[in-house]
């Protein structure tokens, strides 16, 4: 009996240790990141004529992470002293970080709405992107228009063999809500005038597991950013034009929207705004294009 | 002098008997902060999911607890909030796991303490060990891997993301938890009462189930529980093959479905203003069910104190 006793109450000194350990461990690796956050802010100060130095906190989207972190990797190369510090975490997230001044530069793959819109908040593009429309590549349907679209996220079309393609019902893929992708493509094909999105799609949570799904069902629909395309899918034409970058550009293909930087010219730093007109440089333009997106000229 | 020598000795004596009793004093103390820093955390958390979650719902522009609580459509751009479908397919979700694995690990059990061979027993031990080690996000890439396309080979509707495929993954995950809470349970039972059955005549079958069964029931009932809890609150391997619509209440087991753990899951990272809000309210709902789990489970494990 004493000895369970005493079972018991070790386990339980056991207990409180681990707890303690993983609270405290938390709570001292989140107030550590905040840290080190300000510290690069503050370093940021520290430039030279000669050199750029400090590092550049960005933060917003991640439908661009590929795009940023291959520019930052070259950034770095040229200027070894200034380090660029991404993390993909929502356009939403990256503008709203810029605002509060929480980050250098905030990036966003869509355009700002009005309520974010503020004095001296500088906004440059730097890229366009295309939403590809993506079905199963066992699927016969090669083109769809706008309106239907809308009508099938809205789930007045059901069946395929409504838009020319087999007797079978249709498999909606969508995103998860606050996305970028998501809010772009129901802006582009104006669904919420089509009653919103209609109940029986999916909602998948990243543009990874939409083309999973996709693949993996013969009658699936979804949309993915052009960059994450790859050959598991196929993408439609939209209104007779073709997901290319050409038509993306040109307007000529409807479902594409703009990568942007924004930023307050005084807490955007000197290797910031390097950052961004390396960016917009030759070499920073052809990073867009390597990774699919689609470069400003 | 000797004298002298003993006066000293006791002066030590003192010394050393204090000093004592202040280490025993700070290490008891030390053990009283241990003890409050996890009912702190509990605290903190609680508070917080608390104030963050019943913010949207009071108030100007309050938005209705009686339309978050049976709303079928989630919609943050139109500014509707409904939870109802979410809670029933967290119910739908956990039943179903429970119904199917509960028997399954319980009968592992019975298997691993009665009639196991040691050679087996030693396989099966580790495996099931393992399943309790192997991370959700895993066992999320095998449903939609491999469950999700053969429920779509037998299901009337168009996608295997379903109730059914949550259903089973969840049945999966609860089993380690089942299956070594229930062995404990039974070999807490003494041995005599199987011998005694078997003295009087009954079958080992007829003594397991008449007998041993009975009498580890409470041991039993907490496996189940924390069992609910485990599969109530999983979140990754559900996300991956529920479907997660945006409205709509299940009608079959074929059905996509959307847990109030993977509506929080899904938004969070992303979202801003009352939507952060109303994913905290989602979870003061998900904190209620919990904590009756776990209210029932302490209920259980003090009747059974008692009746011991």
């Amino acid at each position: 009996m004493e000895d369970t006793y005493m079972i018991k109450k070790t386990l339980a000194f056991f207990t409180a240790i681990i707890l303690i350990t993983a609270v405290s461990g938390c709570g001292s690796a989140s107030v550590s990141a905040r840290a080190t956050t300000e510290e690069k802010m503050k370093e940021n100060v520290t430039f030279s004529a000669s050199k750029l130095s400090g590092s550049v906190v960005i933060t917003g989207s991640t439908s661009v992470d590929k795009i940023i972190n291959d520019m930052t990797d070259e950034f770095a190369a040229e200027n070894p002293d200034a380090a660029i510090d991404y993390t993909g975490s929502g356009s939403s997230a990256g503008i709203k970080d810029t605002l509060s001044g929480t980050n250098n530069i905030g990036v966003s793959s869509r355009d700002l709405k009005e309520d974010e819109k503020t004095d001296g908040l500088q906004v440059t593009v730097f890229a366009y992107d295309g939403i590809a429309i993506v079905v199963n590549p066992a699927n016969p349907v090669k083109n769809i228009s706008v309106a239907d679209l809308a009508a099938l996220y809205s789930g007045k079309i059901s069946n395929w063999k409504e838009l020319g393609g087999n007797d079978a019902p249709i498999f909606i893929v969508s995103r998860e809500e606050s996305s970028g992708t998501r809010t772009s493509f129901e802006d582009l094909i104006d669904l919420k005038g089509a009653g919103g999105l209609t109940g029986a799609a999916a909602v998948s949570e990243g543009n990874g597991p939409v083309q999973a799904a996709v693949a993996g069902n013969v009658n699936a629909i979804g949309y993915v950013s052009f960059s994450f395309m790859d050959s598991s899918v196929k993408a439609l034409d939209l209104e007779g034009a073709s997901p290319t970058e050409e038509n993306a550009k040109s307007g000529d293909y409807k479902l594409s929207r703009p990568f942007l930087f924004c930023y307050f010219d005084d807490s955007a730093s000197e290797a910031g705004k390097a950052f961004l007109d390396f960016a917009l440089s030759p070499a920073g333009q052809a990073i867009v294009k390597e990774n699919g997106a689609i470069p400003i000229d | 002098m000797i004298k002298e020598r003993e006066g000293q000795m006791k002066a030590e004596d003192v010394k050393q008997a204090r000093k004592r009793d202040l280490t025993e004093k700070i290490v008891e103390k030390i053990f009283f902060i241990c003890a409050f820093m996890g009912v702190l955390s509990v605290a903190a958390i609680i508070i917080f999911v608390f104030y963050k979650g019943i913010r949207p719902f009071v108030g100007e522009n309050a938005y209705s607890v009686a339309a978050f609580l049976t709303g079928t459509k989630w919609a943050p751009r139109e500014n509707v909030y409904g939870i109802f479908y979410m809670i029933v397919a967290s119910l739908l979700g956990t039943g179903g796991a429970i119904v199917l694995g509960v028997p399954i690990g319980i009968l592992t059990a019975v298997f691993l303490v009665y009639f196991a061979p040691p050679r087996l027993a030693a396989l099966i031990h580790p495996a099931v060990e393992l399943m309790a080690g192997i991370p959700s996000v895993l066992y999320g890439a095998f449903g939609l891997g491999v469950i999700v396309p053969l429920i779509m080979k037998i299901s009337p509707e168009v996608q295997g993301q379903s109730l059914l495929a949550v259903i089973i993954v969840l049945a999966i995950m609860v089993l380690p938890t089942i299956v070594s809470l229930s062995e404990t349970a039974l070999l807490a039972v003494p041995k005599k009462y199987g011998e005694a059955s078997i003295g009087l005549g009954a079958t080992k079958i007829q003594t397991i189930f008449k007998v041993d069964l009975v009498a580890a029931k409470s041991g039993l009932m907490s496996a189940v529980v924390l069992g609910i809890g485990r599969a109530i609150g999983e979140t990754m391997a559900v996300m991956m093959i529920a479907g997660n619509p945006a409205s709509g209440l299940p009608n079959s087991i074929w059905s996509m479905v959307r847990p109030l753990t993977t509506n929080i899951a899904m938004e969070m990272s992303y979202a801003s203003g009352t939507q952060v809000n109303m994913l905290f309210a989602t979870g003061v709902v998900l904190f209620i069910f919990i904590m009756i789990v776990n209210v029932t489970l302490s209920r259980m494990t003090r009747k059974a104190g008692e009746k011991a």
